[in-house]
């Protein structure tokens, strides 16, 4: 019934680049998506897309997984093409027919804005197939950090971060054992128009909110049972370290940026 | 109404990598008016079993029959089915959701679409079988009642649909022995009004006093099937498959051990009590 939803969508398996930082691949998620904004043409597209394919290789992690990260974006993916490619209002014409005009500029800009919105979505995605939640959290708290001199609350957003992370699980399947339990007193969660659709709701979010509540109320208490106080003074667990695999990651971003720069001068127009 | 389970595999998340086979190749058949305790270690296929018997699970591979009829047919009316094969799932009072007690109670008997009048006589007739007085707690909220009030509304809610099969997850986890009790209570009752009963419980001396039949599964399989006498006789099988038996067939088995001549195969305080009586009057030692 639910179990088509995942979200958090770590792909556990051993491999080298499981095993980078996750400080480390945040930031290289970051610099691969600037990366993309930089380049202007087919090959320098052709280039990140052969360096995304090969990290996967590394990652064993089936390509299709990372296209998989792409079907609920497919909408906005096609309205980004068809709306660039129909609404350039300057450019050489390339095809007239009624009403629809299709310039030069909108063709280049349609594939541009639909490429770099492709990779970014696939970075992020193999960054995320690769992390587990909690190191991507621990990551993103370490490189907050610096920002707690200005009193941001880095400690507390990681950690409601991975307290919501933790619990996506856990409420999934409480609202599939509530849903069973409802359907078995005869409730119809699938037929019915729109209102009585969303009235079938009611059963299931109140207890769903009840345990939510419940829960939560639950695991404050563990906490500060636990003498929780907020992240002052904490030592953790996993300590963080870098390692000879994350210079070489760095080495192959920074190299791959260096291609799509160079690139981007020699072949200035590219091959479009 | 029997319901028959035929060579009944299910596989949770199939073809994925969080693939898991909780039932294999699983086959028994429930006849009418039995009252039959499912037992086995957790995590063994005791609640995705007892899925199965209404269609909230659809089997892998395999069959579930009702009187015959394939329950995952394409004709059959499963929704019609529910209200028939009523189910109770763990710490079911965590499915409360209405403002009042009698609201919640009337949720199963308004989706069968009955008319208001019987709907109200079902609601009292449910929390009469579960000992809620209706003057009493009617109009509460059902958050405010305690875990053991809860529990018991929460199954009327299933009693009120009238359902000819009950079939009950664990339903005294978690509760006081008192609550334990009235709940027990409450089944026997039933039980004895007709109602075929299938209770998966993890107290071997509640299956002891209550079953007419014990099925005993290990890791998605069915391992022993029979009368409470034949199954709890299998010492080791329950064992093995880390159950235990009653207190009083393990009280027997001590006794035995040392020497007192006790037939082997009691497993109810009763039954022991008139044994050792005997041996008594006859002068034995013991
Ligand atoms: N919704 C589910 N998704 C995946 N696996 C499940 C699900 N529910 C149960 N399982 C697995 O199936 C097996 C049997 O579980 P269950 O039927 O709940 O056992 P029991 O009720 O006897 O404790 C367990 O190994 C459990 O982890
Ligand atoms: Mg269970």
């Amino acid at each position: 019934m639910l179990n088509n939803i995942t979200i958090g969508q770590y792909y556990p398996v051993k491999s080298c680049i499981h095993d980078l930082d996750p400080r480390v691949k945040i930031l290289l998620t970051i610099a691969l998506i600037v990366a993309v904004f930089l380049v202007h043409s087919a090959i320098g597209y052709a280039l990140v897309l052969g360096f995304l394919y090969l990290t996967c290789r590394l990652a064993h992690v089936p390509f299709r997984m990372l296209l998989k990260g792409l079907k609920p974006l497919r909408w906005i993916l096609v309205l980004t093409f068809v709306l660039n490619l129909f609404f350039a209002a300057d450019g050489d014409i390339l095809l007239q027919w009624q009403f629809i005009t299709i310039r030069k500029q909108g063709l280049l800009n349609a594939l541009h804005y639909s490429l770099r919105l492709l990779f970014l979505v696939m970075g992020t995605s193999l960054l995320t197939l690769t992390t587990s939640p909690i190191q991507l959290s621990d990551g993103m708290e370490m490189l907050m950090s610096p920002l707690k001199v200005i009193h941001f609350p880095a400690h507390e957003l990681a950690m409601m971060m991975s307290i919501a992370l933790r619990f996506i699980p856990t409420l999934m399947d409480e609202t599939d054992k509530i849903m069973k339990a409802q359907m078995a007193r005869g409730a119809d969660f699938e037929s019915g128009n729109l209102i009585a659709r969303a009235k079938a709701m009611v059963p299931l979010l109140v207890p769903l909110f009840v345990s939510a509540f419940r829960r939560a109320g639950d695991l404050a208490m563990a906490m500060e049972a636990r003498c929780y106080h907020g992240g002052e003074g904490r030592t953790r667990l996993r300590v963080l370290k870098l390692g000879r695999g994350d210079l070489w990651a760095s080495l192959a971003v920074a190299g791959l940026i260096g291609l799509i720069i160079v690139e981007g001068i020699v072949l200035p127009g590219g091959l479009w | 109404m029997s319901i028959e389970l035929r060579n009944v595999t299910h596989t949770y998340s199939a073809g994925s990598a969080f693939q898991s086979t909780a039932l294999r190749d699983v086959s028994l058949k429930i006849e009418d008016g039995e009252f039959v305790a499912l037992v086995g270690h957790t995590g063994c296929g005791k609640s995705t079993l007892v899925q199965h018997l209404n269609g909230l699970l659809k089997p892998t591979s395999g069959q579930v029959l009702v009187d015959g009829e394939d329950l995952n047919g394409a004709n059959v009316n499963r929704r019609e089915l529910r209200q028939r094969v009523g189910l109770v799932f763990q710490y079911p009072e965590y499915q409360l959701f209405e403002e009042t007690v009698a609201k919640d109670i009337a949720f199963g008997p308004r989706n069968q679409g009955l008319p208001e009048d019987e709907i109200d006589a079902r609601v009292r007739r449910a929390m009469a079988h579960v000992h809620l007085d209706y003057g009493k707690y009617a109009g509460r909220s059902p958050f405010e009642l305690s875990g053991g009030q809860m529990r018991r509304a929460a199954i009327a809610g299933v009693l009120a649909m009238e359902p000819s099969t009950l079939i009950l997850d664990e339903p005294t986890a978690g509760l006081d022995p008192h609550g334990r009790d009235r709940i027990l209570g409450m089944l026997q009752e039933l039980h004895r009004d007709g109602t075929t009963i299938v209770m998966v419980s993890h107290s071997m001396d509640d299956v002891a006093k209550l079953a007419t039949r014990v099925i005993v599964m290990d890791t998605g399989t069915v391992l022993l099937s029979g009368t409470p006498r034949e199954v709890f006789a299998q010492r080791e099988a329950m064992d093995k498959a880390g159950l235990g038996v009653p207190a009083a067939a393990r009280l027997c088995a001590a006794l035995r051990e040392r020497g007192v001549k006790l037939p082997s195969e009691l497993y109810t305080p009763d039954e022991l009590r008139e044994a050792i009586l005997r041996l008594w009057k006859e002068g034995q030692p013991c």
